[in-house]
């Protein structure tokens, strides 16, 4: 997935100038000429920079594209070319941030070994193991780590709906 | 001596030589997989780390990395696909002589070199950093403020891609490192009322997202077909190896050397090492015209020089605290969690640690000898272990790790959102090495920084009011001004044409 380099450029330079707008708000040292909003401050301004430079670049890169083309196909913003064309694998991905998403939000309601099991069963039969092995495999690597981190590390992983059952 | 005995005894505990022999099956394992890098293998197994003692944390993660850095060679050389980064410059080489029918001869130089390229580079380590540890102890907040600058303009410049892209990748980093309560005024920056965030972004859930998130990512959505292995008797690994390092014997000296030089300069490591000794190896080769048919040559210098410089970024981030690549950099992380803060006073406070971790690296090399040539016969059964297995389980392994380091799903948080991040960036061409060194080193940077400002009273001639300091100083413009004359020189001649 790869964006024209005006677009990473603006996005910069809209963060860079929200950066130092929330940097003015923060209190100076007493009778220090230089408090905690220098250092963030000097970053903003760096990604400035940086971001219209960018926004430049990507403004002439799609400009000489253009001229190449000679003013027929317009360039493109966005370039998809490396990413795989079926929605199979844009949704697996997809998958792997929910997956993420469900633990952060879940985890302590449902418990590791139940969201572990989903996770790691769904992304294997998605990814082309079959039915059975994708389970026999998520309960293995599930029941694995949660012996090494809850029972050796000690780790308190979330127990959940296992309360009282879990080892 | 005292000192050197209580460190053997330190390693030799059989818990910590088993832990390194399972780090360096880990290491061998993980290095061999295509995708699946030394640095992961080092960022997968800090959570790991976080519950040993210094010396066997050390042990495994010096372990994990020497034996994966040579293990990235083994699908390089079968498959043409480099398992880490550092074997990307002779993956080519490898694989042509593969296809030559010298798949062993390739793979024993390899092994036997990177050995040898490892036992240099503990020897410069072990010889260099107590030596620089005592005259870094004079250092005062300038020249800690020019060394982390250093260190930040090498990452910058020798990553790859455009070097704006690179500066952007490091400034994204500083800033995520300014999140927290602020160390002059203890005023809380970004956290938008978060108390989680008030202790800064934790580190390690970070560099697990940064580079093991997005590569799972990356793994589903990728459009790469699956590699097939190269059907070859893979047995006699050592044959022919005493006459090729003999007649190399220049080059597997010159390896190591530029391997732990490169290794030491701080933001560089293995994986430029190795391609600086490749084409160093290639200007003075009388066989230039062979590089590339599979000629073992310049395999011997860079199969030496990645090892090398893997012990070589060791010395600027034990002495300094100043990271020479990214597995260093989460190196740094571990120390500062077990109490052994890299810098000069550890070599004087705790010195039987630092000897314990110069033991480990040769002891880690040595093994690598025997592991690397079972890893080389297993090549085969590890090469056709499904990648779309391991996937799943990584991310299961990522979760629980970054979720142990606090106890709290917020680290789990942190290492989605540096996952997703660290892709974007690597698909539009901006090198994540430099974000890893900005979290890093932002904060000893805006220490030092903010200390000298303060001293100077805002004067900036205050930086180079030290010999040493201005050295550095004068040192790090000249770096900074290099890629702006680049830049000048391209648009002056371009606008001649």
């Amino acid at each position: 997935m790869r964006f024209n380099d005006a677009i990473t450029g603006a996005v910069l330079v809209v963060f860079a100038v929200a950066e130092i707008a929330y940097t003015r708000t923060f209190p100076s040292l007493h009778g220090q000429a230089y408090g905690p909003d220098l250092f963030p401050m000097l970053i903003g301004v760096g990604l400035f920079g940086c971001g219209c430079v960018l926004i430049l670049r990507g403004l002439l890169a799609r400009r000489e594209q253009r001229m190449e083309s000679g003013g027929q196909a317009s360039a493109s913003w966005l370039d998809l070319s490396n990413v795989a064309e079926s929605s199979n694998a844009r949704l697996n991905a997809a998958l792997v941030v929910l997956f993420l998403v469900l633990y952060i939000v879940l985890s302590d309601f449902i418990g590791f070994i139940p969201i572990s099991f989903i996770t790691i069963s769904t992304l294997l039969y998605r990814l082309g193991s079959s039915l059975i092995s994708s389970c026999v495999i998520a309960i293995i690597a599930t029941a694995v780590i949660q012996f090494l981190f809850a029972k050796i590390l000690l780790v308190p992983l979330p127990a959940g709906w296992m309360q009282g059952l879990v080892w | 001596m005292d000192v050197i005995l209580q460190a053997f005894a330190l390693v030799l505990d059989p818990a910590v030589l088993g832990v390194m022999l399972l780090a360096a099956i880990f290491g061998l394992f993980v290095g061999a997989i295509p995708g699946l890098t030394a640095t992961m293998a080092t960022a997968l197994l800090v959570p790991f780390t976080f519950f040993m003692d210094p010396v066997p944390a050390i042990a495994c993660i010096v372990t994990t990395v020497a034996m994966a850095i040579f293990a990235g060679d083994i699908p390089g050389a079968l498959l043409r696909i480099p398992g880490t980064p550092a074997s990307a410059a002779y993956c080519d080489e490898a694989y042509a002589l593969t296809r030559k029918g010298k798949a062993e001869l390739a793979l024993g130089t390899s092994l036997v070199c990177a050995v040898i390229g490892g036992v240099i580079g503990s020897a410069v380590l072990a010889l260099t950093a107590p030596m620089l540890a005592e005259f870094a102890i004079k250092f005062s907040s300038y020249e800690y403020f020019w060394l982390a600058c250093l260190g930040l303009s090498c990452a910058v410049i020798v990553s790859t891609g455009s070097t704006l892209k690179g500066v952007v990748s490091l400034l994204i980093g500083l800033f995520i490192s300014t999140i927290g309560i602020d160390i002059t005024a203890g005023h809380p920056r970004f956290t938008f009322g978060s108390v989680e965030m008030m202790g800064g972004i934790s580190f390690i859930p970070a560099m697990i997202g940064m580079f093991a998130i997005s590569e799972v990512i990356r793994f589903t959505v990728s459009t790469d077909p699956k590699p097939s292995v190269v059907q070859q008797p893979i047995k006699r690994v050592f044959n022919g190896i005493g006459s090729t390092l003999k007649s190399y014997k220049l080059n597997v000296f010159r390896g190591g050397v530029i391997g732990a030089v490169v290794g030491v300069l701080p933001g560089a490591g293995a994986d430029i090492a190795a391609w600086i000794a490749y084409a160093v190896s290639k200007r003075f080769s009388k066989k230039r015209e062979k590089y590339g048919t599979g000629h073992v040559e310049g395999l011997v210098d860079a199969g030496t020089a990645n090892n090398a410089g893997l012990a070589g970024a060791w010395v600027p981030a034990l002495v300094f605290g100043i990271p020479g690549d990214s597995i260093t950099a989460i190196v740094i992380g571990v120390l500062y969690m077990k109490g052994m803060n890299p810098g000069p006073t550890v070599f004087m406070s705790q010195p039987e640690l630092i000897y314990a971790v110069f033991i480990a690296f040769f002891i880690a090399n040595l093994a690598l000898l025997p592991l690397g040539f079972l890893a080389i016969r297993l090549s085969r059964l590890i090469l056709r272990v499904p990648r779309h297995v391991l996937i799943p389980i990584i991310l299961m392994f990522c979760i629980v790790g970054s979720f142990a380091i606090n106890n709290t799903v917020f680290g789990v948080t942190i290492m989605l959102v540096m996952g997703v991040l660290a892709y974007f960036m690597e698909e539009n061409g901006f090198p994540v090495a430099p974000t890893i060194l900005g979290i890093v080193l932002g904060t000893m940077l805006e220490d030092n920084f903010m200390s000298s400002m303060i001293k100077a009273d805002g004067d900036l001639m205050g930086f180079f009011s030290r010999p040493i300091a201005a050295t550095l100083g004068v040192l790090v413009i000249l770096l900074w001004l290099v890629p702006l004359c680049r830049a000048l020189f391209r648009v002056i001649s371009r606008q001649r044409t």
